[in-house]
């Protein structure tokens, strides 16, 4: 019998998609912080979300049993996904869908791009969806004259403003109420030029042009939550009533989902649709849960289409540390605990999936090198894994992650020095005294020279001691 | 009971005051304490920086320093932290399943000062008299990775003529993150600030916490800033009588 190495599985594709940011972490942080808005909507919103959600969660006794249990069920999942991804393939063809396997974002970006042509339409509406989001399918349309809707309303301002999403539950978290009036006035066909900025009547105008927008297109996008492998049956959580719409009143359904998304039977979902609402928006239950098993003759979609994308999540699975990312739900509980995210907000970190998730997930599904900062964009305060409603222990990919990037080349001889050092206690002894003579630059710590430059921007460095411990220790 | 003394890379060098305290206030308590000659560092430095491979000789020597010893303390939740749950993964990773097993053998007698003295020691009283207002952080690691819980305020809340004030949004990180106070300086400051403007709030005289290395962060701040409000190591309030 002979053998094909296939190789390794491929990471997430170049040119394609929006995993990758135009700037290291540091650079286009350093925009982000200057951004008095930004640094205000941020703050308010992550304080207001972290007080709901631990309200709620508190409420459940079972909690912690609840987190060890979806990410018992994400493991079992993981750990035999090609099963589980062909049973579900075989249930939603049964079922009368159709579906179609998509190793990558240009492949995904295709299948949709040709379903929607097949159609004979010019415009479809979408479902808030990350993998949509992570694949660029919208600009895939567009670059096939399909012109995509989104009907989330966040989503809707963050497309009509020609903008990035920068947070996984809330994409426009970044926009004040006028900026999003400024948008709708230039952006939305038909708005009403006296339009104000008062929430209401935004949300109104944003209603009226969905509606009529609901009502005269018949295909629709959506991502999905989770599908069960056992039923076939694919699940949307949301808040607005919009996915309800997408998902019921169109002919053509598209759907795009990552192969992680995958729950192998019924029950399991008791555990995450608990978990889910209680994580991300502080609320017991999710206003909306719709729930599809490939086409019902008369009711709802006639024609159902699951596309399956990989785009790296393959490569991330034979990643034994980082493999885990693939357990996450998609909550944005990290991000809102995140220190860091809070200062920075989401567009400092590239990818569609900003915060702690993304810092890993990204440079999982890219490969480490495309994402070289991200690892280290987070002080491993251990928030996020705190917070994870699935037990990701972002903390320690992180780490993992850093131990793979590209390392400069001075930090590299610097970090092989330091260690040296220490393993020679008469070197580190005499390090330390050397240390103490140069007295770092005179002035505690003003103009040390790069890259330490940084520390000594804004803290003095201590005042080196008279002696060290173990000089004080040797003359007791 | 014979304690010996990791003091920690950070502390011998820079705050050795923190190392002596502890050594004062166990010695105080009847314990008798002991300095392994031939530690340094425990290596979280490489190691949360992506280089394991230079942290591995760190890990093989803390392993070899301290196993002769029942009962290790050091006054860093941080370094404790890396010992308990980097050392053996780390030496796993590079196949080191013995010096693993080693690691992990330490790892369960190395405490954290405040884990010492509660948990083991069993008393939460140590006869310290610190006449100031203080406002306790608590470290990302001991909270977070240690999960040393309250063991640190109830060991203030019984030193004499220490006011104790509460900091607002205590376990919110303060910046420092080892690296990434270099790596993300401006993310970091910007973190610092917020921890700054808690700790100014609360209008004590001292900032205290378990690790060297964020007073290290928090007193680097609020030096710059000319600010009065001094960091001290929760080792230095303990011993003070």
């Amino acid at each position: 019998m002979s053998q094909t190495f296939l190789g390794m599985p491929a990471t997430a594709p170049r040119g394609v998609g929006n995993l990758r940011g135009d700037e290291p972490f540091p650079a286009a942080a350093h925009k982000a912080l200057a951004d008095p808005q930004l640094r205000g909507n941020l703050r308010h919103a992550t304080t207001t979300i972290r007080g709901k959600s631990g309200r709620v969660i508190a409420e459940l006794p079972d909690w912690p049993e609840l987190r060890s249990a979806g990410s018992a069920l994400k493991a079992a999942t993981m750990a035999r996904l090609p099963e589980l991804l062909e049973q579900l393939e075989e249930r939603v063809t049964a079922a009368g869908g159709v579906v179609h396997w998509a190793a990558d974002a240009t492949e995904a970006n295709r299948i949709v791009t040709d379903l929607v042509r097949a159609t004979g339409q010019q415009r479809v509406i979408k479902v808030k969806s990350m993998a949509t989001q992570e694949i660029g399918l919208n600009e895939a349309l567009e670059a096939a004259g399909i012109t995509p809707v989104e009907t989330d309303l966040a989503e809707l301002i963050v497309q009509l403003g020609a903008d990035k999403p920068s947070h996984i539950l809330v994409p426009a978290i970044h926009r004040n109420r006028s900026e999003i009036r400024e948008i709708f006035l230039r952006a939305m066909p038909g708005v009403d030029p006296e339009l104000t900025d008062d929430p209401p009547v935004l949300a109104a105008a944003a209603r009226r042009y969905l509606r009529e927008t609901f009502l005269t297109t018949p295909v629709a996008i959506s991502g999905a939550n989770f599908a069960v492998a056992e039923t076939g049956t694919l699940a949307v959580v949301e808040s607005e009533g919009n996915g309800r719409m997408c998902l019921t009143l169109p002919d053509t359904l598209i759907t795009v989902m990552g192969i992680e998304k995958l729950v192998p039977t019924w029950p399991d979902l008791e555990v995450f649709l608990q978990l889910l609402p209680r994580a991300s928006t502080g609320e017991r239950m999710n206003p909306y849960t719709s729930m599809w098993t490939g086409v019902t003759p008369g009711d709802g979609p006639q024609n159902f289409h699951l596309v399956l994308l990989d785009n790296g999540r393959t490569a991330v699975l034979a990643d034994e540390t980082g493999r885990q990312a693939l357990h996450c739900i998609r909550c944005s509980a990290c991000l809102n605990v995140c220190p860091v995210y809070e200062r920075t907000g989401g567009h400092a970190y590239g990818s569609v999936y900003p915060g702690p998730i993304g810092a890993v997930l990204s440079p999982l599904l890219t490969g480490v090198a495309d994402n070289a900062s991200l690892p280290y964009a987070s002080s491993l305060c251990g928030a996020c894994f705190d917070a994870c409603p699935v037990k990701i222990d972002i903390p320690a990919i992180l780490v993992h992650l850093r131990n793979q990037a590209p390392h400069p080349r001075t930090e590299a001889a610097a970090m092989a020095a330091a260690a040296y050092t220490m393993d020679h206690p008469r070197l580190y002894a005499a390090a330390q005294h050397a240390a103490k003579l140069s007295r770092f630059a005179g002035r505690r710590g003003w103009g040390l020279p790069p890259p330490l430059n940084g520390w000594s921007a804004s803290r003095d460095l201590p005042e080196p001691p008279a002696e060290t411990f173990r000089d004080w220790w040797a003359k007791r | 009971m014979r304690i010996a003394l990791f003091a920690t890379c950070l502390a011998d060098t820079l705050f050795p005051q923190a190392a002596k305290a502890t050594v004062h206030l166990l010695e105080r308590l009847g314990h008798e304490v002991v300095f392994p000659a031939g530690q340094t560092c425990c290596g979280q430095m490489h190691v949360n920086t992506g280089y394991q491979k230079e942290a591995l000789p760190l890990i093989r020597r803390y392993v070899r320093t301290f196993a002769p010893y029942d009962v290790v303390v050091a006054p860093s939740g941080s370094c404790v932290g890396s010992v308990r749950h980097q050392h053996a993964m780390v030496a796993g990773a590079a196949g080191d399943d013995g010096l693993a097993a080693r690691a992990t053998d330490i790892a369960t007698r190395t405490y954290e000062l405040s884990e010492l003295l509660v948990d083991v020691l069993g008393i939460e009283d140590v006869g310290a008299y610190y006449p100031h207002r203080v406002t306790y952080h608590p470290t990302c690691h001991s909270l977070r990775v240690l999960r040393v819980g309250d063991k640190p305020l109830r060991l203030l809340r019984n030193v004499r003529g220490l006011r104790l004030i509460e900091l607002p949004a205590a376990d919110q990180c303060c910046g420092f993150g080892g690296t990434f106070a270099v790596k993300n300086a401006e993310t970091s400051t910007a973190m610092l600030a917020d921890k700054m403007r808690h700790v100014l709030d609360t209008g004590a005289d001292v900032c205290t916490a378990g690790d060297a290395s964020c007073l290290m962060h928090i007193g680097g701040g609020l030096s710059r800033l000319r600010t009065g409000v001094q960091t001290v190591h929760l080792a230095e309030i303990l011993a003070s009588t």
